[in-house]
């Protein structure tokens, strides 16, 4: 395993930065005292201890508030996205159940929105799926025609965590706002990578998690806006932390780190962005230098800049995921890629079976290096280039033969 | 003034040494257990190692162990997700538990689960039941005979959950021996960091388990049962605390040596001292008291400045004051409920803490006696 993503060259060489991050170096520093000698119970009202812990999520609080200019009284602490995401969706779907039943997706969302919808819908909510462009981005025209006087929420994630795309979120934002409807983002990959300001996109609710932007794993926040309220049922009761809406003892080491990690973003955020597109374009550039019949899943211009998603035609994904195996990449999503079905975003996006096969995910990050995207597409390219020279079905290609015209014969 | 005295270890204890190194190591990893690749792959054998120790604290297979972001969550899962709508919850529970509903059943004046009123309020109605008991009390340390509610329930064919949250790590635990099907878990009560648990359910791995469904949805982590990324420092952090408190029972075992030291002291200071549920089967590491006359906001004020931790009960997130629940189910009285004070002992506390905590608490004494005009 990398030790805080910076590669060795005895193991992999860690381009996922979308499945998750290295905790960044900072951030272990500025939790580590509160799992020693800093160890209170922020909950705890009666001692030094417990004074000095609250201190300290407060802190982190409004770090994370700051970051996305909400107030700290917004930020709710969770255990991560996926539970943000359920919170924010369960919890407003059923608080206005009786009001309004229809909530509005996206067929690319994460899988804990579609899992978490599809649970929604057995307890009778209506949900419509917005299919997504060939870009992988909504149209804004479909999302309107979608809005009944039934709808009560809209969730759209800002950034795909496949392909990386941003959505217009300031657009969705003002769209919903008009019509009196709450809007969630999914901010997982968004948050810290650019930048996202709750007041001026009008969002609602926002999901954020602490291992996509260097924090710690098990930490998140659903930001819950204050006005006009957004009101919601709770999905995990007890001692009523977190104004009652999450409750549980709040990690206080976990929550520093996701403080920090969010001061770290909002201080080097735009230098990092610069690095990472001069990378990324790198990166995507000797790809396209060295072969042909490469595509891009995704829109280019409206992406993250540490995302690539490429398909290789004429290569067996299997075959090519063995070859570059010394790479630390992902074929569709991490949750899912255990399985070897064809990533859903990419088949959402309208890309043939095959291709969405042979696709990678490259993640580039924080500790990403100019050697290492050298080091990954050189390995990329002879890989290709390899299995290509034993592929019949290339070789058919560049004689010119169109394959999709070639009629099978049964055997 | 000297090192501060903490003596609230039942709100949450010290992280044990093995408990940090293994979260400061896998901090510095980077990999999501979900991912196919060698790094991912590695985090992966991190979680099932951790599977392993977390299952032998509690005599479980690592199987039947989802983790979770704490004992809340787990409580809430167990609660929750299997599905059962009649709820029974004995009357001193944590609000984790309390508040998922639920018909309550009474406790004895020592705080001791009534099991002939268990009985009777299962054989009164048939519908399908879980019943839901604590390992021991957070406040009063009492051990609930939870082999014995688990017997009861299931001549019933009611299901069992027992949060074992300040029990388990304490004192020995075997699943199996006291026929729950559910139990609870957090590490930062055992020397983990806060913000991981478990749920073991008992013949997970076996496929003979209980009905559960999740109650968060996404992924597919955890068996289905539990969606998200596992947050893996704080679960290679609850294994390394498990394993380093199944090895410490003997030594936690002994701190009944000192907690009898810090009451008899208390008992010599003021004979009136109450000892809630002292004639009772009680964790080695607390005790709960009370005299009538000294509120426990005074004691927890005054302690705190002479540089004690102690709580007036369980670390709530209210921060309004009010009487221990736990005092008040067992009906003592409001002069008793509001002068209730806990002091928990942990893993690293020694005589010196206990001396401390008896001059302080003297000192409190002699000032009050000034005050109230009774001092000799």
């Amino acid at each position: 395993m990398t030790e805080q993503g910076r590669w060795n060259k005895d193991s992999p060489l860690y381009l996922d930065y979308q499945a998750t991050t290295p905790t960044d170096p900072r951030v272990v520093e500025k939790m580590l005292p509160y799992f020693s000698v800093k160890f209170g119970n922020p909950h705890s009202r009666s001692h030094h201890y417990g004074w000095e812990a609250e201190e300290a999520v407060e802190e982190a609080r409004a770090q994370i508030a700051a970051l996305i200019g909400a107030t700290p009284k917004e930020i709710i602490f969770t255990s991560g996205a996926t539970e943000s995401n359920n919170l924010a969706l369960k919890g407003v779907g059923r608080f206005y159940k009786d009001k309004k039943n229809h909530i509005i997706t996206c067929v690319t969302e994460h899988k804990c929105v579609l899992d978490t919808c599809r649970h929604l819908e057995q307890e009778g909510f209506d949900i419509t799926y917005l299919p997504v462009q060939e870009n992988g981005l909504i149209d804004l025209a479909v999302l309107k025609a979608a809005i009944t006087d039934k709808t009560v929420i809209v969730s759209i994630m800002a950034v795909n965590n496949e392909i990386g795309v941003i959505q217009p979120i300031a657009e969705i934002g003002a769209m919903c706002r008009e019509k009196g409807i709450f809007f969630h983002t999914d901010g997982a990959q968004a948050v810290g990578k650019i930048p996202i300001d709750v007041d001026a996109m009008n969002i609602d609710l926002m999901s954020i998690s602490g291992h996509k932007m260097y924090g710690p794993m098990g930490i998140g926040v659903l930001y819950v806006r204050r006005r006009p309220r957004v009101r919601l049922v709770a999905m995990i009761n007890g001692g009523g932390q977190e104004r009652g809406m999450r409750s549980g003892t709040l990690p206080t080491p976990l929550c520093v780190g996701l403080g920090e990690a969010a001061a770290i973003a909002a201080k080097e955020m735009g230098a990092e962005a610069e690095r990472l597109k001069m990378l990324r374009d790198r990166f995507y550039a000797g790809i396209n230098e060295r072969l042909s019949e490469t595509y891009l899943n995704g829109d280019l211009e409206h992406r993250i800049p540490g995302n690539l998603n490429i398909s290789f035609a004429y290569v067996e994904g299997e075959g090519l995921m063995m070859g570059i195996n010394e790479l630390a990449v992902s074929s569709g999503s991490a949750c899912t890629s255990a399985s070897l079905e064809p990533s859903y975003v990419l088949r959402a996006l309208g890309v043939e079976e095959e291709l969405a096969h042979t696709s990678l995910r490259i993640g580039l990050g924080r500790f990403t290096t100019e050697e290492e995207v050298d080091y990954a597409v050189d390995k990329i390219a002879r890989e290709v280039t390899r299995l290509r020279l034993m592929s019949p079905l290339w070789e058919m290609a560049q004689e010119g033969i169109d394959i999709k015209s070639i009629e099978w014969a049964e055997h | 003034m000297t090192a501060p005295t903490y003596l609230d270890h039942n709100a949450t204890t010290t992280l044990r040494p093995e408990a940090i190194a293994a979260v400061t190591h896998t901090l510095a990893l980077t990999a999501n257990p979900s991912s196919v690749h060698g790094p991912g792959r590695a985090a992966r054998k991190i979680l099932e190692d951790a599977r392993s120790k977390v299952a032998a604290l509690v005599g479980a297979r690592p199987g039947d162990v989802i983790f979770t972001s704490g004992g809340t969550e787990a409580s809430n899962l167990a609660i929750r997700g299997c599905g059962l709508s009649r709820v029974l919850v004995s009357a001193t529970e944590h609000p984790s538990v309390l508040q998922c509903g639920g018909d309550t059943i009474h406790v004895d004046g020592n705080g001791v689960i009534d099991l002939a009123h268990l009985d009777a309020m299962l054989a009164a109605d048939d519908t399908p039941a879980l019943v839901s008991v604590m390992l021991a009390n957070n406040e009063s340390g009492v051990i609930q005979p939870v082999a014995d509610v688990a017997a009861i329930a299931h001549r019933h064919g009611a299901v069992v959950h027992c949060d074992a949250v300040q029990g388990c790590g304490k004192i020995a635990v075997d699943m199996a021996a006291l026929g729950v099907d559910f139990m609870s878990l957090s590490a930062h009560k055992i020397g983990g960091p806060a913000g991981a648990g478990a749920l073991i359910v008992r013949g997970l791995e076996g496929g003979t388990a209980c009905h559960l469904n999740a109650i968060s949805f996404g992924g597919g982590h955890e068996r289905g049962l539990r969606a998200g990324t596992e947050n893996l420092s704080g679960i290679a952090g609850l294994a390394a605390a498990a394993e380093a408190a199944l090895n410490g029972l003997d030594a936690f075992a002994r701190l009944s040596v000192l907690r009898d030291a810090l009451e008899n002291g208390v008992r010599a200071l003021a004979p009136a001292t109450v000892f809630i549920s002292d004639g009772v089967e009680r964790l080695p590491n607390t005790s709960f008291f009370a005299l009538a006359g000294l509120d426990s906001d005074t004691q927890v004020m005054s302690l705190d400045l002479a540089g004690v931790a102690i709580s007036a009960g369980s670390a709530c997130s209210s921060g309004k004051v009010k009487a221990s629940a736990m005092v008040k189910a067992m009906n003592m009285g409001n002069d008793l409920a509001t002068a209730a004070i806990r002091v928990s002992l942990g893993w690293p506390s020694t005589e010196d803490d206990v001396a401390a905590f008896l001059s302080a608490w003297g000192n409190l004494l002699k000032t009050k006696d000034i005050l109230t005009g009774t001092a000799a």
